[in-house]
């Protein structure tokens, strides 16, 4: 096995007149869990198809498991298993059945093929449901039936695109412990796609934000976190309101910027998190006011993806955000 | 192939699963032969004849005579006696009667100094099968009076004697190849063309297609699974068709073979066919908005249920690309005629022509890639 698990450079995809992809330039090392975080019709998908051999790249190329996904789309497809974004399990085959044929796709057949079912379902929990229909399982079942399917060739590389989505809280919570089990057991490259911020916090070792077909950031959680200025966010509220506004409290020390939420709410960034909340409340008490409210929240990837993109993640999911080829990302980069 | 091999086990378990597949392949040419098979085809019977007899004379008395005795044997109409003639024709045009028979006033008169006696004979033509049965038994009820009462030794007139070479074909056994076309036409409609899609719409083929499967094996996968069940639709409705229909000597085994063989050839073109046309086609509603469509082109043209002898020129065109009509003519010489392998090589090689060009096409067309 390389070093370097997928080696992207330069890739890019177009349809038509919309450019999904835009060159984007990354490496992914062996035994890693490298996620793309990105509101739906960022690209993740199309970049996750390009490297799985499903679409062909318009440009660049890109190397999975030491392959050419053009020049050598089966040496890749035999390393690598897929759980795509779409459940794509057959609803009218049973869980033991859906294994075993895809086992045979792979060329194992006969008693390996039936042992690797029984050790998959068993992987996910499913044996006992090994005779059900897969269309009569919940959708977190149906998800590690998915999981197992993907793993049958014992995949160098798995990718899995977008796995939680759609599943209720308890079901997310188990996809994301065998996630982490199936990495820290087999020590396997995983590369996985999710617009859920808390998703890419928990599970990746690296996480790339994608936005309108580019990476417009990429490291690791913690280190994406504290690239963004003021790593606490403090939203505070007096009574009655400070007679000089903002202005007032960007003369304290340990505030970075201040922006009037209005009702006398302020919402404050800051580096010295919660010290800076002990100043505010000395701050109050110095000025007669009283707080009605005070709450410290410290940096999350939701704040890094604002800072990088320029637009709030949730904001793009409400607005069912499509790629522009114009828009890019605020600060791009590979 | 091995891998082709798998997709077939996956289509033969969903299928196993799927008795609605079946019933829909099996009802719709089963039940269309046994209701077309018996509705058309059969002898028209008690069509109801209106009967003016104007003259009353002897003669006339021997029409009447002659007509009852059809009324009573082969009824093929029912005399009905009236008095005057402008009301049968009312009731004619009314669709109370079927045709009207007028004996005129010096009929018996016309007979018996031989000159030019005439009957007519006002028959409703919108219904072409009954005024052409009621026209031709006329037509042999006045021969017979035309008869000489003594019959000379030696015939001076000559006379077609016709020999049938087979048994009497009902049309059921007529219609019996057009409905096992047709079985396995459904199945390829339903189980290899609307299957196809709708695992394609629902993202079962990427699920496929993240394998090292090849193109080939995803097309031979696709192509042998549609054959098997076409086969089995096909060869269920000719064996349950032909008892229905009662074709003599039908499990003779050689004919079995031959009969297979041919059902092969024609699950073989047809699945090909359907995957030609679905190969770039992504949408579910649109194998349903065209099987209507296809079925109407294919099926009629072929002589199922009508003699290609009676189309127009610009549709035996049509029936001589229709891979359905050397299906149709396969089946009927084999079944009706047991003409051996022999008499159907244009049949074949008709539906091996087919296969090989919808094959080459769809494997163009196919594309391994979403």
């Amino acid at each position: 096995m390389s070093e370097t698990a997928i080696d992207v450079k330069a890739i890019s995809k177009r349809f038509g007149t919309l450019l999904a992809v835009d060159q984007v330039t990354f490496s992914v090392e062996t035994g890693e869990i490298f996620g793309l975080l990105g509101p739906n019709g960022a690209g993740k998908s199309t970049l996750i198809r390009m490297l799985t051999t499903l679409v062909p790249p318009t440009a660049g190329t890109a190397s999975v498991a030491g392959q050419d996904i053009v020049r050598h789309p089966n040496e890749v497809r035999l390393r690598i298993g897929v759980i795509p974004q779409n459940m794509t399990s057959d609803p009218e085959l049973t869980c033991a059945e859906n294994i075993g044929i895809h086992a045979r796709l792979f060329g194992i057949t006969g008693a390996e093929r039936r042992r690797r079912t029984e050790e998959l379902l068993q992987a996910v929990g499913l044996l006992d449901r090994a005779d059900a229909l897969a269309s009569t399982l919940s959708g977190g079942m149906r998800r590690r039936l998915e999981i197992a399917r993907g793993m049958v060739n014992d995949p160098q590389i798995l990718f899995l695109d977008e796995p939680t989505t759609g599943l209720d809280p308890a079901s997310r919570i188990s996809v994301w412990e065998m996630i982490t089990h199936l990495r820290a057991k087999e020590g396997r490259t995983l590369f996985l796609t999710t617009h859920y911020m808390d998703e890419a916090d928990r599970l990746c070792d690296r996480v790339a934000i994608v936005d309108h077909g580019r990476i417009a950031a990429l490291d690791t959680p913690v280190a994406l976190k504290s690239s963004v200025p003021g790593a606490s966010r403090i939203e505070i509220q007096f009574a009655p309101d400070l007679p000089g506004g903002a202005a007032d409290l960007e003369a304290l020390p340990a505030v970075k910027s201040v922006r009037s939420l209005g009702s006398a709410t302020y919402r404050i960034s800051s580096d010295r998190g919660p010290a800076s909340a002990q100043e505010l409340v000395e701050f109050a008490r110095d000025h007669k006011l009283e707080l009605k409210s005070l709450s410290v929240q410290s940096t999350s990837l939701d704040d890094v993806f604002l800072f990088y993109t320029g637009h709030g993640l949730a904001e793009m999911e409400e607005a069912g955000a499509a790629p522009s080829p114009a828009a890019g990302g605020r600060k791009g980069g590979h | 192939m091995k891998r082709a091999l798998a997709l077939v086990e996956r289509d033969m378990r969903k299928f196993r699963r799927s008795p609605a597949l079946l019933f829909a392949s099996l009802v719709l040419p089963l039940v269309q032969l046994v209701i077309l098979g018996n509705a058309f085809g059969g002898n028209i019977k008690n069509a109801v004849l209106g009967v003016v007899n104007l003259d009353h004379g002897p003669k006339s008395v021997d029409v009447m005579e002659r007509v009852r005795a059809v009324s009573a044997n082969a009824r093929t109409f029912l005399p009905v006696d009236y008095a005057d003639e402008g009301i049968a024709v009312r009731d004619l045009r009314r669709g109370l009667l079927s045709a009207v028979l007028v004996i005129p006033q010096r009929y018996s008169r016309d007979v018996l100094e031989q000159h030019q006696p005439h009957l007519a004979l006002i028959s409703d033509n919108t219904d072409r099968s009954v005024a052409g049965a009621v026209e031709g038994q006329m037509t042999t009820l006045v021969e017979s009076i035309n008869a000489p009462q003594v019959m000379p030794r030696l015939a001076q007139a000559a006379r077609l004697d016709v020999v049938e070479v087979y048994p009497y074909i009902n049309y059921i056994k007529y219609l019996l190849p057009g409905s096992v076309a047709l079985a396995i036409f459904v199945t390829a409609m339903i189980g290899g063309g609307m299957l196809f899609i709708d695992d394609k719409s629902r993202g079962l083929h990427e699920g496929y297609m993240v394998t090292p499967i090849t193109k080939f094996e995803l097309i031979v996968g696709f192509n042998v699974s549609g054959v098997i069940k076409a086969m089995l639709s096909g060869m269920t409705v000719l064996v349950l068709g032909a008892v229905v229909a009662q074709v003599p000597n039908f499990f003779q085994p050689v004919r079995l073979v031959e009969l297979t063989l041919m059902a092969v050839l024609t699950s073989v073109a047809l699945i090909g066919m359907m995957f030609f046309i679905m190969a770039r086609i992504s949408d579910p509603l649109v194998p349903r908005a065209i099987f209507g469509v296809l079925n109407t082109l294919l099926y009629f043209p072929s002589g199922a249920v009508y003699p290609i002898a009676g189309f127009p020129g610009w549709l035996r065109v049509m029936s001589a690309c229709d891979p359905f009509t050397y299906a149709v003519h396969g089946f009927r010489t084999l079944l009706l005629k047991d003409g051996g392998i022999a008499s159907v090589t244009t049949d074949i090689f008709a539906l091996l022509l087919t296969s090989v060009v919808v094959l080459s096409g769809a494997t163009l067309l196919f594309r391994r890639t979403l």
